[in-house]
């Protein structure tokens, strides 16, 4: 589908770094941001936080009929992932054959194209995420992982 | 707050009807609830319209305005109300609060949607809206699958299996061959469901409602005025609506509708009844497992016993309790405005004894439910012969 490109502009914290909202108040962690905590109103404190890039498959579906805008990507997987900090968030999963995506899997945020299917709009990007195979790399950290350097060919 | 019954209702045929328009449906709906109302339209003083996306599809908003143009009921005011596939619930409630205020003694209710026109990746956008565009429809999260990763939950954690909840097609579409107004009157099989193809795994075609055109209509009026009009009106004894996260991912649980449970609540206190007092329900099953999970949310059956209850026969017609009676929206079709409002004519039918060979034995106290998006908005209505 088509989104306007001021609209594609202002998700840019949330869709390129996982910007949600954090209240000092009952010390929750939200995504997408929120102005408002829910469960403070009046008496929270938010402020903007970056959620973790892990987490694990909460839930996940493969979808077979999409929407208009998605025709060429289906079969996708689509999941539910519960960040290393609680926080639950919906995204594609990537790279992965279906049968290898488990509810647990842990999975790890990449950054990737969502949708450029008019040619006069702006490419729009976001988070997906992909399996990762060996559980000791991802040690559980609360902050975004850092990019990781290129491997450079020695030889 | 005045006690408030449903003196009439009408539905459109539901299915693809090509051969009629967005407002054709109305008018077929309305006229049908007005006759068998037996009111002229000049005792309306007020009408509520239940649409989800009439400028989405159809191209049309305003559509308050155009019911009230096109019934002939000009200048009465006419509210659209819209909260995704609970938009006629939204409209009943509003239309039952007018009365119950003092505000209005007779109001007409209705919703439409016109489906069948337009492309299924199109309508597919349109009833995405129903979630969180911006985080779930943006990365191609449709409706089936987000009740998808509902379902992949209840089955982890309640043991549920892809025949429970194809039970439930079943079992609806048993129910609807009985209901001239309803899109299917053919028959289906657990091996149907089964193989009939993944639309969002676990989900297959045959466990998601169709795309409908349809429309509906009922007749409000205090109850202290009802019985000037028909000597068997249907009271509303209670209506709750509560409301939960836009985005599913949001949810605290993911294998209930917290809406529903509140709102259920609610309607049970206002009407001091208990889950077991219903005999006839007509629930909010856009795809089978939502039938699973309502029938628990409702509290006919324990949390994770829904899905057995299904599979063993206990919500079919005459058995523990009736659930969808018409067929649901799984067979009588789903045009998302309308469903709200089919739903009270339904129980309407039931209670008053006219439901033919769908009748529920000895119906006293009936229940709808209706649901928008994944369950950020319920309905819950009780209803009892006046």
């Amino acid at each position: 589908m088509k989104h306007p490109l001021p609209l594609i502009w202002r998700m840019i914290p949330e869709k390129y770094y996982l910007m949600g909202s954090h209240c000092a108040t009952c010390k929750n962690d939200f995504f997408p941001f929120r102005q408002i905590c829910p469960n403070c109103r009046r008496l929270g404190k938010v402020s903007e936080k970056r959620m973790p890039t892990t987490g694990t498959v909460y839930s996940f579906t493969e979808v077979s009929a999409p929407p208009s805008g998605f025709e060429f990507e289906v079969p996708y997987p689509l999941a539910i992932i519960e960040l290393d900090n609680k926080v639950k968030i919906l995204a594609q999963i990537i790279d992965a054959p279906m049968e290898k995506i488990r509810i647990g899997s842990r999975v790890q945020m990449r950054f990737r194209r969502v949708g450029d299917d008019d040619e006069e709009s702006a490419i729009s990007y976001g988070y997906k995420f992909a399996l990762i195979e060996d559980a000791a790399s991802s040690a559980k950290t609360d902050k975004p992982a850092k990019t990781p350097k290129p491997t450079v060919s020695k030889g | 707050m005045r006690s408030v019954s449903i003196i009439g209702g009408g539905l459109s045929k539901f299915g693809e009807r090509w051969d009629k328009s967005f407002r054709d449906l109305v008018v077929e709906a309305g006229t049908a609830a007005v006759i068998d109302a037996g009111i002229e339209g000049r005792e309306i003083q007020a009408i509520y319209g239940g649409c989800m996306s009439s400028g989405r599809l159809v191209g049309q908003e305003h559509v308050g305005a155009l019911f009230a143009d096109f019934l002939g009921l000009n200048p009465i005011p006419a509210t659209r109300c819209e909260a995704a596939c609970a938009s006629g619930g939204v409209a009943l409630r509003a239309g039952y609060l007018a009365v119950a205020s003092g505000m209005y003694d007779v109001v007409a209710v209705g919703g439409v949607e016109k489906m069948t026109d337009f492309d299924s990746a199109d309508v597919a956008i349109a009833l995405g809206g129903a979630g969180d565009m911006e985080h779930e429809l943006f990365f191609g999260a449709t409706f089936p699958a987000l009740y998808a990763l509902m379902a992949r939950r209840h089955m982890l954690e309640y043991g549920t299996t892809e025949e429970m909840m194809a039970s439930c097609s079943v079992k609806n579409h048993k129910n609807a061959v009985h209901n001239p107004y309803a899109q299917y009157h053919n028959e289906i099989t657990i091996e149907d469901v089964m193989n009939s193809g993944y639309i969002a795994s676990p989900l297959k075609l045959l466990d998601c409602s169709p795309i409908t055109d349809g429309a509906a209509a009922v007749i409000l009026c205090a109850s202290e005025k009802a019985k000037k009009f028909r000597k068997d009106p249907v009271e509303i004894i209670a209506s709750s609506q509560a409301s939960d996260t836009i985005s599913l991912s949001n949810r605290h649980c993911m294998t209930e509708l917290h809406a529903t449970k509140v709102a259920a609540a609610d309607a049970y206190r206002r009407a001091n009844l208990k889950p077991s007092d219903i005999d006839v329900a007509e629930v909010h099953d856009c795809f089978s497992i939502a039938e699973i999970m309502a029938i628990e949310d409702l509290g006919f059956f324990d949390k994770g016993k829904g899905g057995p209850a299904s599979l063993e026969g206990l919500t079919a017609l005459n058995s523990e309790i009736s659930i969808n009676t018409s067929g649901g929206l799984k067979a009588t079709g789903h045009p998302v405005g309308a469903t709200g409002i089919k739903q009270a004519v339904e129980i309407m039918w039931q209670l008053q004894g006219k439901a033919d060979k769908r009748q529920v034995k000895d119906a006293e106290i009936g229940m709808t439910h209706n649901v928008g998006g994944s369950g950020a908005t319920a309905v819950v209505n009780i209803y009892k012969r006046l």
